[in-house]
């Protein structure tokens, strides 16, 4: 095994960091979308059901453009809303964790929605009528018997965000120390003809990570069937 | 209280078109599946909403035009055919969840008291997975009523259960409502368990309500039609045993049963098929119960012609078709001899 310096462990960490900051801030947002897609009847419902799967079968090198050109120095959002408040997103860590979190946005969906879709629907209904009103249903009755899809998917998500490159890499560009993730990295030194070792390296570490996750995901779930 | 519902709400293939008002705290709708009694139930707690109409309680409007109060503020508490217990929560706190949602001035129904009366202590912490199917509907009977509702809307809250706990939650059911005065409408596509649980029953068909009547004229009326004809429902006490009979005192003598037991007091039903009529007395017979009786009246059914019969107190409907009793020349005031068999009652409770 060789040695890292310092710029491997910081994209190990950067890694850890974008994945774990896309996934915490587009929970919510997970979260209320698959409520939404499962529990509302509203006309375009089909169109939000396909701009949330987007990302899915989109090339992520597509993503990363579509966001390098609406977050860029002269895109709609970076010229009439990030450049007034002075808030540079392109080729930083930040544009890793938003091209993350859009990548990884239908997968997280998808689980906390399978999730719902379970529930019955006389538990919401009972709930209704013992006086909890729809946001207290969602906090006391449909969240606590979706938290297994929500792990899934946070789950699922943060190990995506771990893999994630094309789009990063258009983004945020491949700046070590900056924006340089494990896959970044991996790319860096497989191009390089000494990096052989180093890529082999980085490779183990993004296995032992998805193996922590995956494991982690399994403990959780397994608390979770409650025991009388 | 007093509930006036006149809505419509259209499906696909079904229509619902209602237009009645109670004013009794025992009602029972009837009608068989597919008559839109559940969707009366979800337009009156507001899971859903009528197309049109008026939903009131208490002078209060839930619904019309302009008015569509949610269900978590309506104060309608609903008893569904499945107990739809929260698994996340244990027993104490799923039967606390509509009691902490209650504001305090609402709360007149006591915990420890409902948890008494539902004999429910022992399972306060317990993990709702492993309660059995007539411990769950006890809980969600408990749960409904310390939400402290206005009115209790029972959604077939039997038709889950096999007989002897569907009699043991009707005495919870009736219990509960009587302790702790709580109007109910008590949806069932069971003509006993009407009789049991209602004052006043609407039937229904086809999204209409067709009758709004007593349970037993409604009984009555469906004698000709119901294939176990009308149900007597007797309540005999004070058994003695006799041949591995149970002797029980009835009208002026005894009735024996093969389904009797040692409880001081036990209900059994008789269907009216049961009952056969003799102008005089037979010679042998190998029923057990055999008794000189009066006709009190007589009521029509389909083909069938319902005789009520009077033995000293006690009453008893036998049906005969119309040719038999013009046979019989059964008019009001004639004597008959009625014989029934010991195994011909059915214990209930």
């Amino acid at each position: 095994m060789p040695e890292f310096t310092s710029a491997e462990y910081t994209a190990i960490l950067l890694s850890l960091k974008v994945s774990i900051v896309a996934t915490l801030l587009s929970l919510p947002f997970g979260f209320s979308a698959a409520y939404v897609m499962t529990y509302r009847k509203f006309r375009g419902k089909f169109v939000l059901d396909l701009i949330v799967n987007l990302p899915l079968t989109l090339p992520p090198v597509v993503i990363g453009y579509i966001l390098l050109v609406v977050l860029g120095q002269n895109g709609v959002i970076g010229k009439q809303i990030l450049q007034p408040l002075g808030i540079k997103l392109i080729f930083t860590w930040k544009a890793a964790v938003i091209a993350t979190a859009v990548v990884g946005f239908p997968l997280l969906v998808r689980s906390i929605r399978i999730g719902m879709e379970t529930i019955d629907q006389g538990l919401v209904q009972a709930s209704r009528t013992l006086g909890a009103g729809w946001f207290d249903t969602v906090m006391t009755v449909i969240l606590p018997l979706s938290l297994r899809g929500v792990i899934a998917g946070s789950a699922l998500m943060f190990a995506r965000g771990l893999g994630e490159f094309g789009a990063t890499i258009i983004v945020a560009g491949n700046i070590p120390g900056v924006t340089q993730t494990i896959p970044l990295a991996i790319y860096e030194y497989a191009s390089s003809p000494d990096g052989d070792r180093m890529a082999l390296a980085l490779c183990v570490v993004s296995v032992v990570i998805s193996v922590v996750v995956l494991l982690f995901h399994e403990y959780l779930s397994r608390r979770m069937i409650r025991v009388d | 209280m007093e509930l006036r519902v006149a809505a419509t709400k259209k499906f696909c293939s079904f229509d619902l078109n209602v237009d009645f008002t109670v004013s009794q705290d025992r009602i029972g709708i009837f009608g068989p599946s597919g008559s839109g009694k559940s969707t009366l139930v979800n337009l009156i707690a507001g899971l859903q909403q009528p197309d049109d109409g008026i939903i009131r309680l208490n002078n209060e409007t839930l619904f019309d035009r302009n008015i569509d109060t949610p269900p978590d503020r309506r104060r309608i508490g609903i008893i569904f055919q499945h107990p739809h217990l929260f698994p996340h929560l244990n027993v104490k706190n799923n039967l606390l969840f509509g009691f902490k949602r209650c504001t305090p001035e609402n709360r007149r129904i006591d915990f420890d008291s409902l948890v008494e009366v539902l004999q429910i202590a022992p399972l306060l912490e317990r993990g709702v997975n492993n309660l059995s199917g007539g411990e769950k509907q006890r809980v969600a009977i408990g749960r409904a009523v310390l939400s402290n509702p206005r009115l209790l809307l029972m959604d077939e809250p039997l038709s889950a259960l096999d007989d002897t706990l569907r009699f043991q939650i009707i005495h919870h059911l009736k219990t509960v409502c009587a302790t702790f005065s709580i109007p109910y409408l008590f949806i069932s596509h069971s003509m006993l368990e009407m009789r049991l649980m209602a004052d006043e029953v609407l039937a229904m068909a086809d999204g209409r309500v067709v009758d709004q009547t007593t349970p037993e004229n409604l009984a009555r009326s469906r004698m000709g039609v119901s294939p176990v004809g009308y149900i007597n429902l007797l309540r005999l006490a004070n058994p003695r045993r006799s041949d591995g009979l149970y002797a029980y005192r009835w009208g002026t003598g005894e009735l024996l049963i093969s389904a009797g037991n040692d409880q001081p007091e036990t209900l059994f039903e008789l269907s009216s098929k049961d009952i056969i009529l003799f102008k005089q007395h037979p010679e042998a017979i190998s029923a057990r119960n055999l008794f000189r009786c009066t006709v009190a009246g007589t009521f029509a059914s389909a083909n069938r012609v319902g005789i009520e019969l009077a033995c000293g107190k006690d009453r008893l409907v036998a049906e005969v078709v119309k040719q038999a009793a013009d046979e019989l020349g059964i008019v009001a005031g004639s004597e008959l001899y009625a014989a029934i068999k010991a195994s011909a009652f059915r214990r209930i409770g």
